[in-house]
């Protein structure tokens, strides 16, 4: 299949190797990766900080940038969360975008469920021998919905010691502009999760979010020199699926 | 005073464009008042006990009702056609209940309320009320203004009568004593509550209990008159129904002589059958229970039992201004449950107290801005105390969507200060401006990845440990990461002049 990779904003600035691991991946199974450069950010920050304005033409270009592929990719829960659940909404103004919108919506996959339900994929023929925990991040967990998919990917890969995170369906705290608005809660919602995240003797953070997790590592690590606990690294899980190949 | 007051009819009166005013308008801004709160870690634990326990509790009893989804979908249809239909639904309740012996009266906001409410004790000529828990009549103040025209107010709720001992404010909807836990609850009893018997008094529930009991045995006897708020009021038949654990409103509503009834005009429901959704909705949601253990319903007044006059007073403050808006309307279906409350992450680390409103948690950021107006005080910051997690929809038994009604507000209160300059409002221009435009926006990557160059040189592990303000509020508690060395579209492009497929290459 032909694959288009939104690899969002963030990631291409701060977190590129997850965008490489989602190329590596869809490649390995025999996919084609395409890059469409006119790419840029979903608009998630603009919209739910309250600027519709400034979100729409990033909703425009969106649209432009990936109408007609056969499927969209991106490895963030949170974007495609934005496109599928506020874009429509957004859009709701002006009937050409929002056709447009209604066109694209239905093809644009979080990476677990593009390879799940689309591609029908769940052992990605990955090994990554360590231990691991999964953060099911919140747009993740109760926008789109992704229950298993994540973990059954997770649990396919080689040598992989998947542990459950007590109390993992709350949230870390990010919330995006949350995080430095509100920054005294954000702190005290982090301080639980990393607790809970170093609990699990786990060596490994995982989620779907490179967004949480930046807020997510940058707890464990400032916690880890601060001398509590071993540091957990925070990784997005599609860098553990690109992980060294076991199988032809 | 009698049907309607001064000025019309109750439906020209509802046309009136009043905002809301009294106990919802938050005097703190919320990360302020937020980080009062989280200075006081008992606080932090009681709550999680407490949201921790009921929480569960709800979820083991919606698990077992197959049905579930239809109920509250059918709760929140109920509810969206009481909205369409307000003005129609109000008049009929009026005709109904005052056709069963209630006096029913208009109060367009909380100072009228108080007013009406206030000139209706005195006529009885009792100097004491005994109170059922109310969320409407802590929404006008009711209490400070009854007891400023010299008239006690005895609170019968349990959780309610530790927080007026206290002299304290409700910090949750349904336990407004969530933050004390049974040591302290103790201590307040032991010092504030006339005549308790210091021996028989330890923190064993039991203890409590019946320390209470003790004391409002002799206030249910002798009162004269009682106030009470009203879950549901049913057009139909001018019915008001209360639901509670205790049985203290069942004495308030039966015993004394007059009932004052104060009902927010959405708490109406077009018919008696309605009841059977919300009366399955509401104790699972609230309290985590099947039924609740009282469910008093009162239409008018029937000679020889129960009170001889009873007045409705129905509230306003705020509530068609909120109907007005058709995307933050759905607040108005709100059934005051608290589950929104009890799963909420944020409601969890600072309490009610911190969202200065006796609405408190996502109901309350909802809510309270909405009923005063964004300018109010401080509410305007109530719609940001948010991560959007989604927890409080997952769970809203009438699907109350706050997330997006949050995101709602936060436009409506970017809208309205359009007009002044913000930086904020500038960096979200000038990055949407960067990022619609391929050109712009690799330029800018580029710039922000060689700015980051020599920061990349002194951070050993690439991690940031402070950046400078507002970036500041971020490193307080994380390191942050750094910009990578090659951008994923650079690398892409290198790949593609290399021929294209996965090279294996993998440095950043
Ligand atoms: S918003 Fe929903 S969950 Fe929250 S108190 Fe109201 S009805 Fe209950």
């Amino acid at each position: 299949m032909r694959v288009a990779l939104f690899v969002t904003c963030v990631n291409d600035l701060m977190f590129p190797a997850t965008g490489r691991a989602v190329v590596r991946v869809l490649e390995r199974l025999g996919h084609t990766v395409e890059f469409p450069a006119a790419q840029g950010c979903c608009g998630q920050m603009h919209a739910n900080s309250g600027y519709r304005a400034e979100a729409l033409p990033l909703v425009r270009n969106f649209v432009e940038t990936f109408a007609g592929y056969e499927a969209v990719v991106a490895p963030s829960g949170s974007c495609v969360a934005m496109v599928r659940e506020a874009y429509p909404r957004l859009a709701a103004g002006d009937p050409d975008l929002a056709a447009a919108v209604n066109e694209v919506v239905p093809r644009v996959h979080e990476l677990s469920e593009l390879l799940v339900d689309v591609l029908g994929v769940t052992d990605v023929g990955a090994s990554f021998p360590h231990r691991v925990t999964y953060h099911p991040t919140c747009h993740g967990l109760r926008t789109l919905r992704l229950g298993d998919r994540p973990l059954r990917l997770l649990r396919a890969v080689r040598g992989l010691d998947l542990v459950d995170l007590p109390g993992a369906e709350e949230c870390c705290g990010f919330g995006g502009t949350f995080a430095v608005k509100n920054a005294d809660v954000s702190s005290a919602m982090l301080a639980d999760k990393c607790a809970a995240i170093r609990d699990t003797g786990a060596a490994y953070v995982a989620a779907a979010d490179n967004s949480c997790l930046a807020h997510i590592g940058g707890g464990l690590s400032r916690q880890a020199r601060l001398g509590s606990g071993a540091p957990v690294r925070a990784v997005h899980y599609a860098e553990i699926l690109a992980g060294p190949e076991v199988h032809p | 005073m009698s049907g309607g007051a001064p000025g019309g009819t109750g439906a020209q009166r509802r046309r009136g464009d009043r905002r809301g005013h009294g106990n919802i308008v938050a005097p703190l801004p919320f990360p302020a008042a937020a980080r009062r709160e989280l200075g006081n870690p008992q606080l932090r634990a009681n709550l999680r006990r407490a949201t921790h326990t009921i929480r569960d509790r709800r979820a083991r009893v919606v698990g077992e009702t197959p049905d579930w989804a239809h109920l509250r979908a059918a709760g929140a249809a109920i509810k969206d056609d009481v909205l369409a239909r307000l003005p129609e639904l109000l008049e009929q309740f009026e005709a109904a209940a005052t056709a069963a012996g209630a006096t029913v009266h208009w109060a367009r906001d909380a100072a009228e309320a108080r007013a009406l409410v206030t000139d209706l004790v005195r006529g009885t000529g009792s100097a004491e009320v005994v109170k059922v828990k109310s969320m409407a009549t802590q929404e006008i103040g009711l209490n400070e203004a009854l007891a400023e025209a010299g008239i006690t107010v005895v609170e019968t709720d349990l959780a309610e009568l530790i927080v007026q001992l206290a002299d304290d404010t409700p910090s949750h909807i349904l336990v407004p004593a969530i933050h004390y836990n049974r040591r302290q609850i103790r201590e307040i009893f032991a010092d504030r509550m006339p005549g308790v018997d210091l021996d028989a008094l330890t923190d064993e529930p039991a203890a409590l209990a019946e320390a209470a009991r003790r004391y409002l045995r002799d206030r249910f006897l002798n009162a004269r008159v009682a106030i009470s708020g009203a879950n549901f009021a049913v057009a139909e038949t001018g019915t008001l129904v209360v639901v509670e654990s205790e049985g203290n409103g069942r004495m308030c509503l039966t015993l004394p002589e007059t009932l004052i009834s104060v009902v927010g005009v959405e708490k109406l429901l077009p018919t008696f059958r309605d009841l059977e959704v919300f009366l399955q909705l509401l104790p699972r949601s609230a309290t985590g229970e099947r039924m609740n253990p009282y469910t008093s319903m009162w239409t008018g007044v029937t000679p020889g039992d129960g009170p001889r006059a009873l007045h409705v007073v129905l509230l306003d403050n705020g509530r068609t201004d909120t109907l007005a808006d058709p995307v933050g309307r759905q607040a108005l279906r709100c059934i005051r449950c608290s589950a929104c409350l009890n799963v909420c992450p944020v409601y969890e680390r600072v309490g009610g107290h911190a969202y200065g409103s006796v609405y408190p948690g996502p109901i309350g950021a909802i809510l309270s801005p909405q009923l005063t107006g964004l300018d109010a005080g401080a509410n305007r910051s109530l719609p940001y105390a948010s991560t959007l997690c989604g927890a409080c929809f997952d769970v809203c038994p009438v699907r109350i969507d706050i997330p997006q009604v949050l995101v709602h507000l936060r436009q409506r209160d970017v809208d309205a200060r359009r007009g002044q300059p913000s930086p904020e409002r500038m960096a979200m221009r000038a990055l949407s401006w960067v990022m619609r435009d391929r050109r712009r926006y690799a330029a800018a990557l580029r710039a922000a990845r060689r700015g980051a160059a020599p920061l990349r040189l002194l951070t050993a592990g690439g991690e940031v440990r402070r950046l400078p303000w507002p970036l500041s509020a971020w490193t307080s508690s994380r390191d942050a990461p750094l910009p990578a060395a090659r951008t994923f579209r650079d690398w892409w492009a290198e790949r593609t002049a290399h021929g294209g497929r996965e090279d294996g290459r993998d440095q950043g």
